[in-house]
């Protein structure tokens, strides 16, 4: 009895330390940019979030020490199934260890799920449903740039508490919609305001008109856009053109990224308030990140808050392997350490990831410029507004996250 | 009640492009037997070409009108003289094939040069602002794009009709054989043809390029809906592409006004319903 116990022991202690080598000895990362490359979110994420991971890899200068370190991307096409398959794929076939991006709420909640039983590392920069650190938090996962609580407590905040007391919502006709839209509305509602109506539109509509007229003879004080990329552009431009805004209505963009601006055009798009949590123009910085970006982007394109967020995302996950010493492929054990470890970052400076895995950083709210005030082809916010990381976000008090029970 | 006037209306507007759209495939069908899924793309460059032609040349909207469906109709005549023409007498699936491919190129090359969120491109000022109608603030520009089409559509009719230049056309169809035998140049005719299917497209996307963004994809968005409207209306019928086309913006309309969620959907569903009831469409023939 003494013997096997003995033995057992020995066993295990050899089976530790050859773990142990194994683990100290494996510096390969396999990083999987799963994207919408070609539909209405390609612009804001797409193939420059794919460009963002190689240049966090690049300046990461794990390479020079050994590592050994591929980025393959992915286009799910805004379709929750093609997301899950790519998704899963990458985990048994490609051997990924970490999924980046993911744009649209639907895709990836969907995604979330095969992480987690996957065992990998998931760092969400380009979905907003802030479920995903609430009702449907994972250990895997970690949720960068921002979220619809944030948005609903920046830009909604501001709107209602500059007398805009009446909403109606275009909303989306998928999770993120829902999940914008339910946030938004519990912002007006607590500080005394009313939601009066609201639409869902398909994904991807191209004509806003009928919805507006609905908006415009809802008589609400403010129209909502709980919407994103080429929806929200198409509201903006047709509202203009409905005389929405000059009729004493006004819009809510409620997420709105730079591409945008730049595809709705300063002309009209001017005057808008929203709220990013990364600008290209912020600091010296910013600056010198987009300017290295933007050279290797078609169109000159500097950074979304999207692709800065992969960046800094994969940057922090490059960061925490390296104090691990190695790789263990273990998506659970990553992640609790990329927990321990404050964020910081040339992006969106100093932060924190929760134990939600939410990341808390500070959020900027913005106001579209006039074309006169405009010096460059992308100078386009004028800074109106910081609001701190736990202002903005949600408080851990107010999570539903099953994580935060232990 | 107001409201549902304004819905009409506005269903109107989207109606003129579906129709503009449909009708050019229903020339192409008609003359030419090839089920065109490049149209969308074409439509496309129509909007694109508009846009460069503001942005590089200085050209305003009212030229691009002319210009824009001249240079995209000369791109689908080369596109008909070098691939289309080989597939006269095969099976449709060729055709349909050809095209898409042809399609899925052109918004590729679009998209790896200028993005998918678009491009804009502003209202001309003649057109700028809007009227009250008592029941909704119409802006001019979309009053513009119904009647302009409206007339593009009667004419486009007219010409096929009513016209000896139509009559040749329609009878080349029938018999190209016999219509070469009274010496007129058969495959050249064939070629205008297209080429005017296309440049309706093009026009199409010249309307639309002010309302929607310039975007490599904004055809193919619409694309599938205008095959519904074709197939409803009755392949190759050139009125009942017209007809149908305003009348299915119409009842989009009122879908987003009364179940919004379904209104991307409410043509499929059309589309079988009328399949169902009448194969042909509603204003085809029995082959």
């Amino acid at each position: 009895m003494k013997k096997s116990i003995a033995s057992f022991l020995l066993g295990t202690a050899l089976a530790v330390t050859t773990a142990g080598v194994a683990f100290a000895q494996d510096k390969s990362v396999k990083i999987g940019a799963l994207s919408d490359q070609s539909g209405l979110y390609a612009d804001l994420g797409g193939p420059g979030s794919t460009l963002a991971a190689q240049m966090a890899v690049d300046d990461s200068g794990l390479a020079a020490k050994g590592w050994k370190i591929d980025i393959i991307s992915g286009d799910h096409q805004n379709k929750p199934d093609i997301g899950t398959a790519i998704a899963r794929q990458w985990f048994d076939v490609e051997k990924v260890d970490v999924i980046v991006d993911v744009p649209n709420s639907g895709v990836a909640l969907a995604v979330n799920n095969v992480v987690k039983e996957k065992n990998g590392v998931y760092i969400n920069s380009g979905a907003a449903t802030s479920d995903l650190t609430n009702a449907q938090c994972s250990p895997n996962t970690v949720h960068w740039t921002y979220d619809t609580y944030m948005l609903a407590h920046t830009t909604g905040q501001a709107l209602v508490k500059a007398g805009g007391d009446s909403w109606f919502f275009l909303t989306a006709d998928y999770a993120f919609g829902a999940a914008l839209e339910r946030d938004t509305t519990a912002v007006v509602t607590a500080n005394g305001g009313k939601v009066v109506g609201g639409v869902k539109h398909p994904l991807n509509t191209p004509d806003f008109s009928s919805f507006l007229l609905q908006a415009q003879a809802s008589k609400a004080k403010i129209i909502g856009l709980a919407n994103a990329g080429g929806d929200t552009t198409n509201s903006i431009k047709q509202a203009a053109e409905f005389g929405i805004v000059k009729g004493g209505q006004k819009l809510a963009a409620l997420l709105l990224f730079l591409t945008d601006v730049k595809a709705i055009g300063l002309e009209t798009a001017q005057g808008l308030n929203f709220t990013e949590t990364f600008y290209w123009d912020m600091n010296d910085q910013t600056r010198a990140f987009s300017k290295r970006f933007a050279a290797k982007m078609k169109n000159n394109a500097p950074p979304t808050m999207v692709q800065a967020g992969v960046y800094a995302g994969v940057r922090h996950y490059l960061k925490t392997l390296e104090t691990l010493g190695g790789n263990p492929h273990d998506g659970v054990k990553v992640v609790e350490k990329m927990k321990s470890i404050p964020t910081e970052d040339d992006l969106f400076g100093k932060g924190e990831i929760q134990p939600n895995g939410r990341t808390i950083h500070n959020a900027y709210l913005f106001e579209v410029k006039k074309p006169s005030e405009s010096k460059g082809p992308w100078d386009f916010y004028k800074l109106v507004g910081t609001v701190s990381g736990d202002q903005a976000f949600t408080p851990l008090s107010e999570s539903k996250c099953a994580l935060l029970k232990k | 009640m107001q409201a549902l006037y304004a819905q009409l209306l506005v269903g109107l507007i989207n109606g003129s492009f579906y129709a503009l759209l449909s009708l050019g495939l229903a020339v192409i069908f008609g003359m030419l037997n090839i089920i065109n899924f490049a149209h969308g793309a074409l439509y496309m460059m129509g909007a694109f070409v508009a846009y460069f032609l503001l942005s590089l040349g200085g050209i305003n909207y009212w030229w691009a009108l002319l210009i824009a469906p001249v240079i995209v109709g000369i791109f689908g005549m080369i596109l008909e003289r070098t691939m289309l023409q080989w597939l006269t007498g095969l099976d449709h699936l060729y055709g349909l094939l050809l095209t898409f491919g042809i399609a899925l190129i052109v918004q590729g090359v679009f998209q790896n040069y200028f993005g998918s969120s678009g491009l804009p491109y502003a209202i001309p000022d003649q057109l700028k602002g809007g009227m009250n109608l008592g029941f909704m603030f119409l802006p001019i520009y979309r009053g513009w794009v119904v009647i302009f089409s409206l007339v593009v559509c009667i004419a486009t009719w007219f010409l096929i009709e009513k016209t000896r230049l139509g009559a040749y056309l329609r009878a080349a169809t029938e018999n190209p054989t016999l219509v070469r035998a009274f010496g007129i140049n058969v495959p050249r005719m064939i070629t205008l043809t297209y080429g005017l299917g296309v440049g309706l497209a093009a026009l199409a996307g010249v309307l639309s390029a002010p309302i929607n963004q310039v975007r490599p994809l904004m055809g193919a968005d619409l694309i599938i809906v205008v095959f519904a409207v074709v197939v409803i209306g009755g392949m190759g019928s050139i009125m009942g592409s017209i007809i149908t086309g305003f009348a299915l913006g119409v009842i989009e309309g009122l879908t987003k006004y009364f179940y919004p969620e379904a209104s991307n959907t409410v043509v499929f569903v059309l589309m079988v319903l009328v399949l169902l009831v009448k194969p042909t469409g509603l204003t085809g023939r029995a082959a």
